[in-house]
């Protein structure tokens, strides 16, 4: 079965963003294929290459990762959210004259577009957060 | 980019509309549906319901006026609106002056609304 994710909550507060991306990869297990994760509104902040969580703590960014680098899953973020939450890549932080980018490279930034475009094409969309 | 409209969406409403951007995030995903030509229907039930309050202001916050937004729905095709009938009743919202015409539904209905759906977007 083709599923999405849709991720509306953060990796600082509660487990909701963690179980996203462990339901993900159960997903994979599974033999399920996942055409998309996109990440909404605060959820937008598990793109956070700048985050610095306690050292017993995870920021669940390497899960995001493997899951791009391992199963080539898609991880796109809302573009409004992503500018809101400072989550800029290099072409945004240039459009917008910040000092740097601030997400992981294998995110990319983009409109609710993908998001709809998930909807119509996977048989299951899965909302985390919210 | 987006395949002709084949599955129906209806994004489930439940949390109070200045608490978080959740609200705001559920309005903007109906447009992009709508925008898009997928059909997009919306419920409100639990907290969802507050959202429906007439005369909202939310200026003293400096966010947007989220009822505002709500009434301008229909203009973008955006006319099956729901509301759970129980939720509103508990929050004494009178549906006569919500910003957006909803139809109130009883347990029974609400039910075979989130079944006939093919995906549920929770809010």
């Amino acid at each position: 079965m083709i599923y999405s994710l849709l991720v509306m909550s953060p990796p600082a507060s509660g487990s909701s963003a963690a179980t996203a991306a462990r339901f993900a990869q159960a997903l994979i297990e599974a033999g399920h294929s996942i055409r998309r994760v996109f990440f909404l509104d605060e959820g937008v902040t598990c793109a956070s290459s700048l985050a610095v969580f306690p050292q017993d703590e995870s920021s669940g960014l390497q899960a995001w990762v493997d899951l791009a680098e391992r199963h080539g899953v898609d991880l796109v973020l809302c573009v409004s959210s992503a500018l809101r939450y400072g989550m800029l890549d290099n072409t945004e932080a240039e459009r917008h004259e910040r000092p740097c980018a601030s997400i992981h490279p294998r995110f990319t930034i983009s409109g609710l577009g993908q998001l709809v475009d998930a909807t119509a094409t996977s048989d299951r969309l899965v909302t985390f957060g919210g | 980019m987006v395949e002709p409209a084949t599955r129906s969406t209806l994004a489930v409403i439940r949390h109070a509309p200045y608490g978080s951007s959740l609200a705001r995030a559920a309005i903007d995903v109906s447009l992009a549906n709508a925008a898009f030509d997928q059909p997009v229907e919306l419920l409100f039930m639990g907290d969802g319901v507050l959202q429906l309050l007439p005369a909202q202001d939310a200026a003293a916050l400096g966010r947007k006026n989220l009822a505002r937004l709500l009434a301008s729905l229909p203009l973008y095709g955006i006319e099956q609106v729901y509301v759970d009938a129980e939720s509103a009743a508990r929050y004494r919202v009178d549906l006569a002056q919500s910003p957006v015409a909803a139809v109130p539904l009883e347990a029974t209905a609400l039910r075979a609304l989130l079944r006939e759906h093919d995906q549920l977007l929770g809010f």
